[in-house]
């Protein structure tokens, strides 16, 4: 008996109709894809992109070259040289992050006691010749100044839940 | 204005015409083969819930025309030890008997290219040679991949050309002509004349094994990309490469064609007979509901369409149960249908229509 309703159900196709119908289904379904150019997904205050450094309102710079972002960092990505300045105050003469190493932890950022090193909502870039792929602090401080406003937006919007 | 067209038409010398009729029947037929692989992608992409190509000009309608761009500049790389000769002439060999086959096919009543009374032993002859172009591009290649490619496909292909071979019999049974043209007139009367519901069994079996002889998935052993990279045309590139794409298409839209003659009437209307004569007179609805073109080309379409669906839908075959198939079910299924309709043809029983 079971052997007859396997013959017949090969023979009408039975179980080839059900795949037919499943994929059938699918292609008259609803797409959801995102044209990203030209669509884009919400993004979180939280999201961690392209390093920044960031800047006190009176132009001074944050980083106090604690290294404590170079310490926690799992990558071995930051790289970072002190010295003291006339004023007797610690600043850095070289913080570099190689972004081959980066894995976008946000360790760095959590570290970080003057809140300087930050990562930004930036994702979309590139590099086009070796080397470049080295965040030097004159860059990092350049992201910082550019993006300042959306930098201290994101963490105003974070602070509740910090 | 038609009429003005046919008359100078039949007033140039037979070679023009010829001349003419190729032009119009390839041209065409090129186009359709870059909108196929342009709706296959799309119709895959609808099954994969993704949107498919739409970047390339308005909602991706000249995708096929920059993939064609792109395959026109890159380079024809020779492999090494590869047999020079063979290896171009492959491509060709595969192309060319998918144009010739179109020579017979009737677009609407009498618009065949060439009304030859042998047309479907015409049809069986050259849909089995493409086969030499797949044999040769995999032995000329040097390459293992391409000679596996190319040994399963030859396997696979004498296999259903027998099944498929059987079906056209049971056409010609029922049809009693062998002339492409002889057998849409054979199944005029109404949609019930058609062979579709008399010969569904054969309507099947010729359906699968054309999916099998144009390797397209589930019988794409040939190609075969998770197993043996691309198959017998994994050293082609360029131009070459995409002749062996062209002529895959141009054999899925002959298939589908040829199915939609044998079994679904060709250019006849469905509505034949059923409506009432009145309604074929109507102003523009009247030439839509008659015999015409279009219908062919919309039955062509359905076909197509579900060589794409089911390449969306199912999971490559193994090569013994290719093997399986072709010997063990289509073959007897075959020839059961045969021995069934001789005794209501010759007891003259039965909706035969001859």
């Amino acid at each position: 008996m079971k052997a007859v309703r396997r013959f017949f159900k090969s023979f009408l196709f039975f179980e080839l109709l059900l795949g037919l119908r499943l994929t059938g289904r699918y292609l008259l379904s609803r797409k959801f894809t995102v044209q990203y150019p030209d669509e884009k997904t919400p993004m979180s205050p939280r999201f961690r992109g392209l390093h920044a450094l960031r800047r006190y309102p009176n132009g001074e710079e944050r980083c106090i070259a604690c290294k404590l972002c170079e310490a926690v960092c799992p990558a071995l990505a930051i790289t970072i040289d002190s010295e003291e300045r006339a004023d007797g105050t610690r600043r850095t003469t070289r913080y570099d992050i190689d972004l081959f190493k980066c894995i976008f932890c946000g360790f760095c950022e959590e570290a970080c006691p003057v809140d300087s090193i930050v990562e930004t909502h930036i994702f979309e870039y590139h590099f086009e010749n070796r080397g470049e792929q080295i965040m030097t602090k004159d860059k990092l401080l350049a992201i910082g100044d550019r993006f300042e406003k959306e930098i201290a937006q994101a963490r105003a919007v974070d602070a509740p839940y910090r | 204005m038609f009429d003005w067209m046919m008359n100078l038409y039949q007033g140039l010398p037979t070679i023009m015409q010829i001349l003419i009729g190729i032009q119009l029947i390839v041209i065409p037929l090129m186009l359709a083969v870059a909108y196929t692989t342009f709706a296959e992608r799309k119709v895959i992409g609808y099954a994969h819930v993704r949107v498919g190509p739409n970047r390339v000009g308005p909602r991706g309608w000249l995708q096929p025309i920059a993939d064609a761009l792109k395959l026109l500049t890159k380079e024809v790389i020779l492999p090494t030890n590869a047999n020079r000769f063979l290896f171009l002439s492959a491509p060709v060999l595969t192309i060319a008997p998918a144009l010739a086959a179109w020579a017979v096919v009737p677009f609407f009543d009498g618009g065949a290219l060439a009304d030859v009374n042998a047309g479907l032993l015409y049809l069986l002859a050259l849909t089995s040679l493409g086969v030499y172009g797949i044999i040769i591009a995999g032995w000329a290649s040097n390459s293992k991949y391409a000679l596996l490619g190319s040994l399963r496909s030859a396997a696979q292909l004498v296999s259903y050309e027998i099944a498929m071979g059987f079906a056209l019999v049971g056409v010609l049974m029922a049809a009693g002509t062998l002339n492409v043209g002889g057998i849409i007139e054979a199944q005029s009367g109404s949609i019930y004349h058609w062979f579709l519901l008399p010969l569904l069994p054969l309507f099947f079996v010729y359906f699968i094994s054309g999916i099998a002889e144009t390797n397209r998935a589930p019988f794409d052993v040939a190609e075969g990309e998770s197993e043996i990279v691309a198959g017998f045309h994994v050293e082609y590139s360029g131009m070459a490469f995409a002749v062996f794409f062209l002529a895959e298409y141009a054999n899925m839209i002959l298939i589908s064609a040829l199915t939609a003659i044998l079994f679904l009437g060709g250019w006849l209307s469905p509505f034949q007979g059923i409506l009432p004569a009145g309604a074929f007179e109507l102003p523009v609805i009247g030439a839509l509901l008659d015999h015409g073109i279009h219908w062919f080309l919309f039955k062509t379409a359905i076909f197509l369409f579900a060589f794409l669906w089911f390449r969306a839908t199912f999971p490559r075959y193994r090569y013994d149960q290719i093997m399986r198939l072709g010997w063990k079910v289509l073959i007897p299924v075959t020839i059961v249908w045969l021995f069934v309709e001789g005794v209501l043809v010759a007891f003259n029983v039965g909706p035969w229509f001859a």
